[in-house]
């Protein structure tokens, strides 16, 4: 059973049948899965999710597909950590981790695809697509692979070597695109256009984003059913930070969250690909597409598609944006892996250097109940860490060149670094 | 005749500019504006162009040259 009843204009109200269309043909404005959530009340409750999977296929009610065609590699559900150390290293009192990298292709993306896949096999498409800097790829070729699927995955021609292995092991048709970023976008939008493919992030956009709300369903559970005070999230289209507050809105609209959400939602960018956050700070709601250029090659989008509403967010809730330099990106991997035993992609230390900005600047005060967004695995950016970490202690095999070289090794790093006797 | 979507955002310079209406008269184009929203920093405007699939690649070639940055209608189709 589920609860959507049409796809709505976000911008007109226009509504449409549920078909595989993303765009309202009136004003052009994006479309929106639109629910019963009366019924949804009637159905769903906290024990009833209590006793479901540990997937997100525990919120079957909330998700805009019928479960029957669901593709189910054991996406989310994922911890939602205590960071005791990193909280201190950076000033606030309560900071919680949501770990999205322990997802099956290692990236939030495994969430969208999760329900873009059920629906594009309710409509009948044989094939999946996308355009991808990487772990949308990835998760589209996984999760075709698992159905028996094909899949043509598009990405740019220079993408870290993990993100494209991490797409090639599923045997997708993985076509890799000669040109700029501009170039990938032109090629990919006229194919679109010409293919009988369930393009993930193009005709089946509107339920595919609502993947994402899964994970404000899941933070809220694992507090207890309560929304915290505040949220940092990447953006890259700016719709996974739209939908986690649409996500915490619904679970308040379907009687699951007692109390209306009063959460002030902060997204984070690379200041190489920033078009979001630049926008933010000059008080504007239209943002300037920008030429992506920052290691976070998976934030790495020029002109968001959910940039304008992402704003609107951020002046709903009274939170905002943030931005960090690629040297802060990788300093932000390095706190998180060294304080609490994360490794995350580069959009992790995005997240995390941005965090470490807002409360800095004072923008989240310390007392504020934080929840950071870890989205990615870190070992798809290696790249990213190249020369940049302690370098190891290589010793013959010996104990006694063990013990000069261990010497040696801790007044190079300080003794605190290389840890206790 | 084919259609395409897409989201002009004219620097302040540019505004004043009667970008679009050139595109409908020196081109083969019907152009048919849906969005817009214009302020002292930016201005954008989403609309379709309609023709033969390539007088709009030199339409908006042209566009481009008048320093309009053209864009898909929706956002970038890339995601990360
Ligand atoms: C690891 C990671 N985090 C965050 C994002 C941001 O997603 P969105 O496009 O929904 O803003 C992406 C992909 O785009 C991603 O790959
Ligand atoms: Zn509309």
């Amino acid at each position: 059973m589920s609860f959507e009843t049409a796809l709505r204009c976000r911008e007109c109200g226009r509504e449409y049948p549920l078909m595989p269309i993303y765009s309202c043909e009136f004003c052009f404005g994006p479309l929106e899965v639109a629910y019963d959530y009366d019924a949804i009340r009637e159905a769903t409750s906290r024990d009833r999710i209590a006793a479901g999977p540990t997937t997100l296929w525990r919120y079957a009610e909330l998700l805009p597909c019928d479960p029957a065609y669901r593709v189910d590699l054991g996406t989310g559900f994922t911890p939602l950590l205590r960071a005791d150390r990193l909280a201190r290293a950076i000033g606030l009192d309560t900071l919680w981790l949501k770990n999205d990298t322990v997802n099956p292709t290692w990236s939030f993306k495994d969430r969208v695809v999760s329900v873009a896949i059920a629906r594009a096999r309710e409509f009948g498409f044989e094939a999946m697509a996308c355009a991808s800097t990487g772990n949308l790829a990835n998760s589209v070729a996984a999760h075709a692979a698992h159905a028996g699927m094909a899949a043509y995955v598009f990405i740019p021609h220079d993408l870290e070597e993990g993100k494209v292995v991490g797409s090639a092991v599923y045997g997708p048709t993985l076509v890799m695109v000669e040109g700029s970023y501009d170039d990938v976008n032109r090629l990919c939008s006229e194919v679109a256009g010409t293919r009988p493919w369930a393009f993930v992030n193009i005709n089946v956009r509107p339920y595919y984003a609502e993947g994402s709300r899964t994970l404000a369903f899941e933070v809220a559970e694992q507090l207890g059913w309560r929304a915290p005070d505040r949220c940092v999230a990447p953006m890259a289209s700016g719709s996974l930070f739209t939908k986690i507050w649409k996500g915490f809105q619904e679970l308040h609209k379907v009687g699951l969250l007692d109390t209306a959400p009063h959460t002030r939602m902060s997204g984070a960018q690379a200041a190489g690909s920033s078009p979001i956050a630049t926008a933010f700070k000059h008080g504007t709601f239209n943002f300037v597409p920008q030429k992506p250029n920052t290691i976070a090659r998976s934030l790495a989008i020029g002109n968001p598609a959910d940039g304008y509403y992402a704003l609107k967010v951020m002046e709903e809730t009274g939170g905002g944006a943030e931005l960090a330099t690629d040297d802060e990106i990788v300093a932000g991997m390095r706190l998180l892996a060294e304080t609490e035993g994360i490794f995350a992609e580069t959009a992790g230390g995005v997240t995390i250097a941005c965090l470490k900005r807002l409360v800095e600047s004072g923008a989240i005060r310390r007392d504020e109940e934080t929840v950071a967004f870890i989205t990615g695995g870190g070992l798809k950016t290696i790249e990213a860490l190249a020369d940049k970490l302690t370098p190891a202690v290589r010793v013959p095999a010996n104990a006694a060149a063990f013990d000069l070289a261990l010497a040696e090794h801790r007044t190079l790093v300080g003794a605190g670094a290389a840890g206790g006797a | 005749m084919a259609k395409r979507r897409v989201r002009f955002t004219f620097e302040p310079q540019l505004i004043k500019e009667p970008v679009i209406y050139r595109l409908g008269q020196e081109f083969r184009l019907v152009t048919n504006i849906r969005m817009a929203d214009v302020d002292e920093d930016v201005g954008w405007v989403v609309l379709e162009l309609e023709g033969e699939p390539a007088e709009i690649d030199r339409g908006i070639a042209w566009a481009e040259q008048q320093g309009v940055r053209v864009d898909p209608a929706l956002g970038d189709v890339v995601e990360g």
